[in-house]
């Protein structure tokens, strides 16, 4: 008892192990595991982007229409724009130095990237569904 | 005030730029860029989404030479952001921090990616 809290943090600090960010690894891990799941679902959609870019309106209908290619297209859109999201807030946080113009730029960002992610994964099931 | 002359850092612009310096915030800018680039991506599918008739038009502007080119742009930075990504999950993972197989795997991310677009346009226009 005589020595354990040689400095003046307690011990919960270390039990929860958040650091001074109060939110961990979690930032970091995220925008790994979202590195990490763009890499097969990018390089899918990038080939089939090539290949539907040179085709009429009807072979991209027909092509979202197809369950499995509608559900790479929606993980891959969750996986850009969340990881969009962590990195442009790294770079706001490295740039932006007034506490003010930093939150507001951190909401715009955020924002931003969910209306912009939400239309293009509303479209995708837009023509999934053909409605 | 103190008003002591003491000696600063020398800011980036006085070192020779070695390329690992480069890829570091070609990562950063190619990050940032494919941001834009998903307006465009949103942009075809809401196209795609609402019909042939506008569909076609946004084929046109993003078919027309300037668009090709744009689209270029981002290919080339959709594979460099790619392979340096591939480099920092290496990294994350303890492997290549020494400072000739640093400099290899970034000469590696800025050829490989420009390789890598330019097939990606000759498989898509061999493909048609």
């Amino acid at each position: 008892m005589s020595n354990a809290n040689k400095h003046m943090r307690s011990p919960l600090k270390s039990v929860r192990g958040l650091g001074s960010a109060k939110d961990g690894v979690q930032h970091w891990w995220i925008q790994r595991v979202t590195a990490v799941a763009m890499i097969p679902l990018v390089l899918i959609m990038l080939v089939c982007l090539l290949k539907l870019a040179t085709g009429d309106h009807a072979v991209v209908v027909a092509a979202f229409r197809h369950p499995v290619f509608a559900i790479i297209a929606l993980l891959a859109i969750l996986a850009v724009f969340w990881h969009l999201k962590l990195g442009l807030q790294v770079v706001i946080e490295d740039y932006v130095h007034s506490e003010g113009l930093k939150m507001a730029s951190l909401l715009g960002v955020t924002f931003a990237v969910f209306v912009v992610g939400g239309i293009a994964a509303l479209s995708v099931l837009k023509l999934f569904l053909g409605v | 005030m103190a008003n002591v002359e003491r000696p600063l850092s020398p800011h980036l612009q006085v070192y020779r730029w070695p390329v690992t310096m480069a890829s570091s915030i070609l990562h950063r800018v190619t990050g940032v860029g494919l941001g834009l680039g998903t307006l465009v991506l949103t942009w075809w599918l809401v196209a795609a989404a609402a019909g042939p008739e506008y569909y076609a038009y946004v084929q046109m502007v993003l078919g027309s030479w300037l668009g090709r080119l744009i689209l270029f742009g981002f290919t080339w930075a959709l594979f460099y952001h790619l392979l340096n990504g591939i480099r920092h999950l290496a990294w994350d993972a303890g492997y290549g921090y020494s400072i000739p197989v640093a400099n290899r795997s970034a000469w590696l991310a800025i050829v490989g990616s420009v390789v890598l677009a330019v097939l990606a346009w000759i498989v898509a226009y061999a493909w048609k």
